[in-house]
């Protein structure tokens, strides 16, 4: 145990004297780290709109209260894409997402060293690309509209759900599926009987997860002209109409708190 | 004879038949039939263009195949400006961000804070967790004005809402006979935090923070759409111009570094837990 002789008495200490020094290091570089990105950052500011924030800030908030709610007639249409783009969304990545899923999974995958890899790579790509990009790309490819939409959110959610599904898989009981294989069943019928079973609820835990996670990314999606009530803010903000941004936005608030209440319910039903 | 094979099929029981998922009878019928409704009624509203598709497939060839030919060079500096003042924002917001939500996340905790503490914190992280980060920056850049003072800000009140929740969890389910001991002890409160809770929650602390800051990249990609600095202007701009091979070098880059994040996560997770 480090300790410090202080007038004859041992004192206890919490690290040595190297191992302090070198977080006092480590904290040093850390902090010149910061310092530079801060500095950086005030560089490319314009510090006098910075200033004038509270000013501006109070300007949009007279401006943008009350809502128009009357306004909100106009709102059913884009809501209802809102959910059809997460909801189809959702069912096309996961068609997908399985085959994927056991594909990647070390247990399962028929080839570790040629199909594994590239199971991987459809993950991590399909993962680390926002959907807003994918909505990007989609639109410049099949033009803009709810169907590229849906197939950015599909293309984003395959990676998320193939690999929760894939590091379920891997934590399969074996014993369960050497019991089937036991008794002589096939390749296919091992993983409808002995590995689907097991998946099922983590794999129903995945789609509602997922799908609370896109109603949420659905709802911006319109920004860059996918459909959904995102059309709406975006065509709100362009003419500055802060009423119905408003109203918009408290819309946007109340399908993600409804969304997330009814994921958890569900979730909690299963597991 | 025949009546015998019957009474053999009576005696071996009925055939195995596989459970269904969901046990109540009428509740599967209802999902199942609500479910087909709704596909319907989703397929009808949803109107797509077929021969537009059809015509984009071609353009769609060509951007996959600029992955296999992406141009780095011709818009090297804008990529490299842009990639920079992500990687800064993503630094500068993360730190901020997860010094501000420990406290919070202390405050947020049931076992640790009062009551009133409590129920400030839990407001404070649900509002920052209902609110998209690309909404939080269209506001902030309509106040603050473009650039990336507006992608930090949305990136550090994001992070708060992500890492105070998670963390405030952890702190709600640690091992109180710990804290209680160096309580025991007489340490003051600042102590207690110290010496009793803070090394409980250390290693699920830093593997949520790598965690963050991989997030943080992510999204750090996509404020430049709407004016908060950043690469996702630049990415914006070459898709706008058909510039497929530059937009596939930049998503490249993105997922390069991403994998990189992801990886030096795993190993710092793995050291710390």
């Amino acid at each position: 145990m480090p300790s410090q002789n202080k007038n004859g008495l041992k004192v206890w200490q919490k690290r040595t004297a190297r191992e302090s020094i070198f977080h006092w290091v480590l904290w040093l570089i850390g902090i010149m780290i910061f310092t530079y990105c801060w500095q950086q950052i005030s560089k490319s500011t314009t510090w006098f709109f910075v200033w004038d924030a509270p000013r501006i800030a109070t300007d949009l908030w007279t401006r943008a209260t009350p809502p128009k709610w009357e306004y909100i007639s106009q709102l059913g249409k884009p809501i209802w894409d809102t959910l059809n783009i997460a909801t189809l969304g959702t069912i096309f990545a996961l068609i997908i997402a399985v085959p994927v899923a056991f594909l990647a999974a070390r247990n399962t995958t028929p080839s570790r060293f040629l199909i594994r890899p590239f199971a991987l790579l459809i993950i991590v790509s399909t993962r680390s690309i926002n959907s807003l990009i994918w909505a990007l790309l989609l639109i410049a490819i099949i033009g803009p509209g709810v169907f590229a939409g849906v197939i950015a959110i599909a293309i984003r959610s395959i990676g998320f759900c193939a690999k929760l599904l894939y590091e379920a898989i891997e934590e399969i009981d074996e014993t369960q599926v050497e019991a089937i294989t036991a008794t002589g069943a096939s390749r296919w019928q091992v993983m409808v009987y002995g590995i689907v079973p097991q998946i099922l609820p983590a794999f129903a835990g995945i789609a509602v997860f997922r799908w609370d996670i896109n109603i949420r990314e659905s709802t911006v999606l319109g920004l860059v002209g996918a459909g959904g009530i995102g059309l709406q803010l975006s065509s709100s903000l362009n003419v500055l109409a802060w009423p119905q941004v408003s109203l918009i936005l408290i819309v946007i608030l109340i399908a993600v708190v409804i969304s997330e209440w009814v994921s958890a319910k569900v979730r909690g039903a299963i597991i | 004879m025949n009546t015998d094979i019957f009474n053999v099929q009576v005696k071996i029981g009925k055939p195995w038949k596989k459970p269904p998922f969901v046990q109540s009878n009428l509740l599967r019928w209802v999902l199942i039939t609500g479910f087909v409704i709704y596909l319907i009624a989703a397929y009808m509203t949803i109107d797509v263009n077929w021969s537009r598709v059809y015509e984009g497939l071609e353009r769609g060839k060509k951007f996959v195949l600029a992955f296999t030919n992406p141009d780095f060079t011709s818009r090297s500096s804008d990529i490299w400006e842009g990639m920079i003042e992500s990687i800064l924002m993503t630094v500068a917001s993360s730190v901020v961000g997860i010094l501000i939500s420990i406290p919070i996340a202390l405050g947020a905790a049931r076992n640790v804070s009062p009551l009133p503490v409590y129920l400030i914190c839990r407001g404070i992280i649900a509002i920052s967790r209902a609110l998209q980060e690309i909404i939080v920056a269209i506001l902030l850049v309509a106040i603050f004005g473009f650039g990336p003072l507006a992608g930090f800000l949305t990136l550090s009140f994001a992070t708060i809402g992500f890492l105070s929740k998670l963390l405030a969890e952890d702190i709600e389910s640690m091992d109180k006979v710990q804290a209680e001991a160096i309580k025991a002890s007489g340490a003051k409160w600042t102590q207690w935090i110290n010496y009793g809770v803070q090394p409980q929650v250390m290693p699920r602390l830093i593997g949520l923070s790598i965690y963050r800051v991989d997030i943080n990249f992510r999204e750090s990609a996509i404020l430049g759409l709407v004016g908060a600095g950043g690469i996702g202007a630049t990415l914006n701009t070459a898709f706008d111009r058909y510039e497929y091979d530059t937009a596939a070098a930049i998503l490249l880059i993105i997922i390069v570094i991403v994998m990189a994040l992801e990886y030096l996560s795993g190993i710092v997770r793995a050291r710390v837990q």
